[in-house]
């Protein structure tokens, strides 16, 4: 995985990334233990910014793990928990270390997370964080001022392709693509039809964008209905709940992981997008099986 | 209007604790129209404070007065004979209105006994929404008249979050709109779904230098 991610999404018709989700506590011998397994077998991980706005380890800093460890790290950026000034210093630290591929994303409320009581930032739109990083590109700062040593981000962002309304969604996405993207990631997505009018869509506005369809695997009726209470912007279909709810005790998991294949498989097959977005969190040693299984090992 | 809440009478008690005789400060405008702190609450608290006090054997004697508006300091002034008979004010107004008794009355302590939330409106009959985040830099022209800044709970100006749940909801409340989709559906009533699309750059949060002074320009 030494190849940059934006020669990768140039270059490789299906790309894969997965999530290497950061611990609670300084302990990272887990994750390290991911990255190693995941590295080489996918093109990009991604590592998220205080998850569902619980406080963890920073993505910075698993980002300069994966580094450290040979992968290609993504950094997510949430505009939830820094004002313009810190997203900016953030991002000049990362591209000085080698991290050259940020997603940007306007990050879950506080209220869903851990620190209920907390004060958000929202300074900034995930709109607003691509133009930044842009402006960060061209040699400046948002203030206009001159940089010492300029950065080149290849630059991502997410999307719901099974909100509802659907069109409110699809206006943000437009402008999003218009601020100027390289990729996508989108939010799970369940429902094979729901992708394909979202990547039709991004296709009229814009050739070039690649489009990675999430994928969260889910292993259990019961996680799925959480899911769809707690989670934002997940909708996972009755269909699947009931086929989860009919697996055999002790085979969630690998329900789950056959189903994530089944996706990732016909995404593949009827060439519906550019890739996929693995996000198994809390199992990420699995995400091999799912790759297996999918026919991408 | 201003809107506000009540204290929790547990804490409204318990800093009353030290005194025995009190004044309880109404305000005539927002407040009262918002049911917390006209001269119907006054009345109110002061019964139940008295009351609590006297189930305790702690007698306590409450003045009660309500001027009109108590962020002014003409208004306040009215109240300066019945604050010098007591130990403490409790003041049922906004933070404005206890802030100008607080400097009118440098030695008096004074007590909020509300909490002053937000600038809104009445939805219906005993509901207040909140409208207005009082940003200095108003922009509702570019939102079909739908405040982004503190209806949306991110306060994000170009579009929804990837939260918003079935139907157009909030992702932290099912029972709020997400107002991105309350702007969509205005904009493309009025046919003006173009505005939606256009950028709107990050916004300056300086443009009310904090604190906040104005100084009036005649016309």
């Amino acid at each position: 995985m030494t190849t940059p991610f934006r020669e990768i999404l140039k270059r490789k018709d299906f790309v894969v990334t997965a999530e290497a989700a950061p611990v609670k506590g300084s302990s990272v011998s887990k994750t390290v233990e991911h990255i190693t397994l995941l590295k080489d077998k996918v093109d990009g991980l991604n590592v998220t910014d205080n998850q569902s706005s619980v406080m963890r380890y920073p993505s910075l800093g698993i980002c300069l793990l994966i580094k450290e460890h040979g992968g290609e790290p993504v950094l997510q950026v949430t505009c939830r928990d820094r004002n313009r000034l810190a997203i900016q210093a953030d991002l000049l630290f990362a591209y000085s270390r080698g991290i050259n591929n940020v997603v940007c994303l306007t990050g879950d409320s506080v209220d869903v997370g851990d620190h209920k009581e907390a004060k958000q930032v929202f300074d900034l739109d995930s709109v607003q964080l691509i133009h930044l990083v842009h402006t960060l590109n061209s040699g400046k700062d948002m203030a206009g001022n001159e940089l010492d040593g300029g950065v080149d981000f290849c630059i991502g962002t997410t999307a719901t392709p099974s909100a509802d309304p659907l069109e409110p969604q699809l206006i943000k996405v437009e402008k999003k693509l218009k601020a100027g993207v390289s990729f996508i990631q989108t939010q799970a997505v369940y429902e094979f039809d729901e992708l394909k009018r979202f990547t039709e869509f991004v296709r009229n506005i814009d050739e070039k964008v690649k489009i990675l369809a999430g994928i969260v695997p889910v292993i259990s009726a019961k996680m799925a209905a959480y899911m769809n209470d707690n989670v934002p912007g997940i909708f996972i279909p009755q269909h699947l709940i009931d086929e989860l709810a009919q697996a055999p005790k002790g085979t969630g998991i690998a329900k789950g992981i056959e189903i994530a294949a089944r996706m990732i498989r016909q995404v593949k097959e009827e060439e519906v997008c550019d890739g996929v977005h693995i996000m198994f969190i809390g199992r990420e040693e699995r995400v091999p099986e799912i790759l297996e299984a999918a026919g991408l090992l | 209007m201003i809107i506000a809440e009540r204290k929790p009478m547990e804490e409204i008690k318990q800093a009353m604790a030290p005194y025995k005789k009190v004044l309880v400060a109404g305000c005539g405008t927002c407040v009262t129209v918002c049911w917390v702190g006209g001269e119907k609450e006054v009345e109110i608290l002061a019964s139940q404070l008295r009351l609590a006090r006297s189930a305790e054997g702690n007698e306590i004697v409450t003045l009660e007065a309500t001027v009109e508006r108590q962020c002014e300091k003409e208004m306040v002034t009215e109240l300066k004979d019945k604050v010098a008979e007591v130990e403490a004010v409790l003041s049922l107004a906004c933070g404005a209105g206890v802030q100008t008794m607080a400097e009118l009355f440098e030695d008096k302590p004074i007590f909020p006994a509300v909490n002053t939330t937000f600038i809104g409106m009445p939805e219906k009959e005993g509901l207040w929404v909140e409208m207005c985040g009082a940003c200095g830099d108003c922009f509702l022209d570019r939102t079909g008249g739908i405040c982004p800044i503190v209806r949306c709970a991110k306060g994000l100006l170009n579009g929804p979050c990837g939260g918003t749940r079935k139907g157009g909801k909030c992702e932290i409340d099912p029972e709020k709109d997400c107002a991105w989709v309350l702007i969509y559906r205005r904009l493309e009533k009025q046919g003006r779904l173009d505005l939606m699309r256009e950028y709107n750059p990050p916004k300056n949060f300086r443009a009310v230098k904090r604190p906040g002074r104005i100084q009036a320009v005649k016309i």
